[in-house]
């Protein structure tokens, strides 16, 4: 176990000694391209962390890349420079199945033997994220932290504004959707985007469902499951869900958990990241709020995250300079100093977040007692999870039925099994 | 005085040098990638275009997405409504600045200076602006009509009036400006004439001088018809395509399988779709611009 | 006249005044009911227009606890220019906290070349089908047309490919090759507008006195076509200084445009939205497209006039 006590010993000399010490000195110093979209304060402050042990352990120049908004923003530029001969040295991507064919054409950095070195499957925690970078048993990206989408966050303002108990699971929030409605409480809030729907869809799925239902849906695209009762209910619960949200008029998802930290909406699921945002405003886990891990249900989380991938390149410096950045990111320094600026888990299981909020403790307990599941990224090609995105989208916007929903649901998540 | 004729294709070879990038980008870059496009949108290509012919399958799938439907109504809708009140209100404000009125150089710079503004941001402050509580809406309830509502950013079907009011703030300007300078172009006498004949102005300006300005209303409907073909920016930047599907437009859903769904055959099915679309507009105009009268 | 458009209780009562500015062309100023309802009219499309820029300058003054207090059209109680401050010198885009003063050269020098070569390469185009007709010459200018419609996501990827082949992927010129492409059709349309309408004799004289393609271009048209040569200009600095998609795709990040700092600032997924930076970003973007058309002004309509009114 390494522990980084940050408060002793200043993190960035602790950072920079510790990299000399992993990183081997190069005579060739490069420029590194580095593209991401980590543009808030609390994401740029993370990512500076890196850049600074980078260049302070090496003789590399980080040149950053950030480009705001991800998926349909930063992809296309990704994949075009990529494709133009002209790549950058790293980019950013999500686990999953999205960097695949780049993989499967050549067109990305072998990780293998560093790896090996520096064994990375005993290392990473859970071991699917490695998994998610292993293409025909090469590695070819670099697991940085795990988010995880399922939580339920409440504000206890708001039930005792209503005068009833802070919910502690799904039903109890639909018990006293009545007596929030009356108190002028929203019940539960989401912004309205399809992936916000899709987040507290598969967080219904896991919560409720189970982790046979969710593996039978997600990775197994039984059919059985998928038309069977269980979904039927989940379904159900779906609509239940959308009365509780009617009257929400919000678009992102910040703002969605601002109306729960300011105490005029009961709940509003959403993953970890939301509780950077309770910090941000001085409350406190328990005290002010609640983090309900599965919506109070099955405790699973599923454990998505970013990861690095790093496209082939013809100048030998630069290589040199990937490889040292891909040490450098799975460091345990480099782990404990990112994740705690950014609010996720560190991917490597022998590293204690001392700064760690409850919430986050709630986590860290669920991964170790092996409560996890694999993430939506990784079970569902991005095209179906589009589709079912904009299935959500609509199920949400209008009066469609349970049975209806369940039965499109189905063929988009068929069409592709 | 050069009398001699040769052969065509030697006659002024300056002139066809000069012509070169615009054959070049003609045929290069428009024909060409389009037809990229169209032979890909045969394919199963998902993250790269890859030459896996997969028949109609992408179209077949297009055609049934209730998305893509929905897209396709909404252009229609939000492309009729666009063209006609451009052109209706770029006219009449164009016809009221042309009344000598005084501040004419203020109001010009106040109706177009949104074009000069770019779309995202443009949509964030109509986001604001149609913010039930923030904006109009809340303006309104505060100065006491308590049950006023209008809220068309979280209802369906008043979404497309949100986007109109937003699309027409941007773009009116400069047909009011191009208008203006059709206007400007129109003999004197004519009025003179009408007034003489004691026909009444609006009359005028019906039969004689929109007659008149119809190359005017040509070159505008070019740019407000391109305008509405590739609208996206302000659908993501104001609705996001929400609530639902109410406000998807086609270009969004180009945009959304090319990259964020990685799907590229799909979309550039779609995509074949929409330059099917501009051919059955750019062909009429062709046909009307270079088929009758001929200059020189 | 007075039954242009408007009805009569959208036209009461706005005071001319509002409107008072340079004086217009041939003014005659007799107050009739007839006056009253045109300024009527002109002042409400005014108040509709200028909301979302009252909006946008309010905001950007103030700070964000007055913000979350509430109106949006209200002005703010107490001023600070630091919103200016931050978006200009200070907002972070991933580890560069320089705002988008970063950017801004960046632009300058994509702007520039953009609109130089395209405007060359279009007005040549414009001069040579009008003036020097070749067979399917008018073939070529509707495809052009037809390229003013094509949405530019679709060609994202075929033209990596064409930049990538004759060597330019990355680079400011790619960039700016991009923009001469996409240009093309409407300033092509324009000049070739503009050209039309220039009477006949003109060429034909120059031809008589010997003068060559180049000549007559250069010394016979060029000098006579100033207004339409603002126009697109004005038209090209515009939609060029504000394009996010090209600049970010073709070039790297030393070259970025500012819009990509403007996209980071008001994008940003996480954390809180700090509206007021927002609008003094998207204000501050704004500037240069913004006075190039408040100097311009009567030229831009002269052009315009030129341009797109003959055919």
């Amino acid at each position: 176990m390494i522990h980084a006590d940050t408060r002793k010993v200043p993190l960035r000399r602790l950072l920079a000694a510790s990299a000399m010490a992993v990183l081997p000195a190069t005579a060739m110093a490069a420029e590194l391209e580095i593209t991401h979209w980590w543009t808030s304060g609390g994401e740029a402050a993370a990512v500076r962390e890196l850049a600074s042990a980078f260049e302070a352990g090496t003789d590399h120049t980080w040149v950053d890349g950030a480009i705001a908004g991800s998926g349909g923003t930063a992809r296309p530029i990704i994949i075009s420079r990529i494709l133009g001969g002209d790549p950058m040295a790293a980019t950013q991507l999500n686990h999953g199945q999205q960097a695949q064919e780049l993989v499967e054409a050549g067109m990305m950095l072998d990780l293998t033997e560093l790896a090996e070195e520096g064994n990375w499957a005993e290392l990473v925690q859970p071991k699917s994220l490695l998994d998610a970078c292993t293409f025909e048993g090469r590695v070819y990206c670099v697991p940085l932290n795990i988010h995880s989408p399922q939580w339920m966050w409440t504000s206890i303002k708001a039930f005792e504004k209503a005068g009833v108990e802070p919910a502690q699971n799904w039903e109890e929030l639909k018990a006293a959707a009545p007596a929030l409605r009356e108190a002028g409480v929203q019940p539960l809030i989401e912004g309205l985007q399809a992936w916000q729907f899709a987040t507290l869809f598969q967080t219904l799925v896991s919560g409720l469902g189970g982790e046979e239902v969710y593996y039978g849906v997600y990775r197994d695209g039984d059919e059985a499951v998928l038309r069977g009762e269980e979904m039927a209910m989940v379904f159900e619960e779906a609509v239940a869900a959308r009365e509780m949200l009617e009257g929400t008029n919000v678009q992102d998802w910040n703002l969605a958990t601002a109306a729960v930290i300011n105490g005029e909406a009961a709940a509003n699921v959403m993953g970890d990241w939301a509780q950077g945002e309770f910090q941000v405003a001085g409350q406190v886990a328990g005290q002010d709020y609640d983090c309900l891990m599965g919506l109070g249900g099955e405790p699973l989380i599923s454990t998505g995250g970013d990861a690095f991938y790093f496209p082939a390149n013809d100048d030998e410096a630069i290589t040199e300079g990937q490889k040292d950045l891909a040490r450098l990111l799975i460091s345990p320094e480099a782990q404990i100093a990112f994740n705690t600026k950014k609010g996720s888990l560190p991917v490597r299981g022998d590293v204690d977040l001392a700064e760690a909020g409850a919430c986050m403790q709630k986590g860290l307990e669920a991964l170790k007692a092996g409560k996890v599941i694999d993430s939506v990224d990784m079970l569902i090609s991005p095209d179906v999870a589009g589709q079912v995105g904009d299935l959500l989208a609509e199920f949400f916007a209008s009066d469609m039925s349970a049975e209806e929903a369940q039965e499109r649901f189905a063929e988009v998540i068929l069409s592709d099994k | 005085m050069s009398t001699r004729r040769p052969s065509s294709l030697l006659r002024n070879p300056m002139a066809k040098l000069a012509a070169v990038p615009m054959v070049v980008t003609a045929t290069v870059v428009f024909i060409g990638c389009s037809l990229w496009t169209v032979v890909y949108s045969f394919t199963d290509s998902k993250l790269l275009p890859r030459a896996n012919f997969d028949g109609f399958a992408q179209y077949d799938r297009l055609w049934s997405s209730s998305r893509w439907i929905a897209s396709v109504e909404n252009l229609a809708i939000y492309g009729i409504l666009t063209l006609l009140l451009s052109l209706t209100l770029g006219f009449v404000f164009a016809a009221l600045l042309d009344q000598k009125i005084r501040g004419e150089n203020v109001f010009r710079s106040i109706i177009l200076y949104p074009y000069a503004l770019s779309f995202i941001v443009t949509g964030l402050v109509w986001q604001w602006i149609l913010n039930p509580d923030l904006g109009i809406q809340g303006m309104v309830r505060a100065a006491g009509w308590e049950s006023f509502a209008f809220d068309p950013l979280n209802s369906p079907g008043l979404v497309m009036v949100a986007l109109l009011m937003a699309g027409l703030w941007q773009g009116t300007g400069l047909v009011t400006v191009i208008m203006l300078a059709g206007l400007r172009g129109v003999d004197e006498d004519i009025w003179k004439a009408s007034r003489v004949d004691g026909i009444p102005a609006w009359k005028t300006y019906l039969l004689v001088v929109v007659p008149i300005l119809r190359p005017v209303f040509v070159t505008s409907v070019v740019l407000i018809g391109a305008g509405i073909v590739k609208l996206y920016d302000l659908v993501v930047a104001l609705t996001g395509g929400g609530p639902g599907n109410a406000s998807e437009v086609p270009a969004k859903y180009v945009y959304d399988y090319m990259f964020a769904n990685q799907n590229l055959g799909q979309g550039f099915a779609a995509s074949t779709m929409m330059l099917l679309a501009v051919l059955v507009i750019v062909i009429p105009w062709a046909v009307l611009e270079f088929g009758g009268k001929r200059r020189g | 006249m007075a039954d242009v458009a408007f009805t009569p209780d959208q036209a009461a009562g706005r005071p001319a005044r509002t409107l008072a500015g340079p004086v217009g062309a041939r003014p005659k100023s007799r107050i009739t009911a007839k006056r009253v309802m045109i300024y009527g009219a002109l002042g409400l499309v005014s108040l509709y227009w200028l909301l979302p820029l009252w909006v946008m300058v309010m905001t950007s003054l103030k700070g964000m606890p007055e913000i979350r207090m509430g109106n949006i059209f209200a002005p703010p109680v107490e001023v600070t220019f630091q919103p200016w401050v931050k978006a200009w010198a200070e907002a972070c885009t991933g580890l560069n906290c320089d705002g988008l003063s970063r950017g801004f050269w960046n632009s300058v020098a994509i702007v520039v070349p953009s609109t130089v070569l395209s405007i060359a390469v279009a007005s040549v185009n414009g001069y040579a089908l009008v003036n020097w007709k070749f067979k399917g010459s008018e073939v070529f200018f509707t495809i052009l047309i037809f390229g003013a419609f094509i949405p530019y996501q679709v060609m994202i990827y075929p033209i990596v490919v064409i930049l990538r082949e004759i060597g330019l992927m990355g680079s400011v010129w790619g960039l700016v090759l991009v923009h001469t492409v996409f240009g093309m059709p409407i300033i092509t349309l324009l000049f070739r507008n503009y050209f039309a309408s220039l009477p006949e004799e003109l060429f034909k004289a120059a031809r008589v006195d010997g003068a060559g393609f180049w000549g007559i271009f250069l010394r016979v048209l060029v000098p006579m076509s100033l207004p339409i040569f603002a126009v697109a200009m004005i038209l090209q600095i515009t939609g060029i200084w504000n394009d996010f998609l090209f600049g970010v795709i073709y070039t790297k990040p030393d070259t970025y445009p500012m819009t990509v700092q403007l996209n980071n600032i008001v994008n940003s997924t996480q954390g809180v939205k700090e509206y007021n930076v927002n609008m003094a970003a998207t204000l501050i973007t704004g500037l240069v497209p913004l006075s190039i058309y408040l100097i311009s002004g009567k030229l831009f309509v002269r052009g315009i006039a030129a341009g797109a009114v003959k055919g």
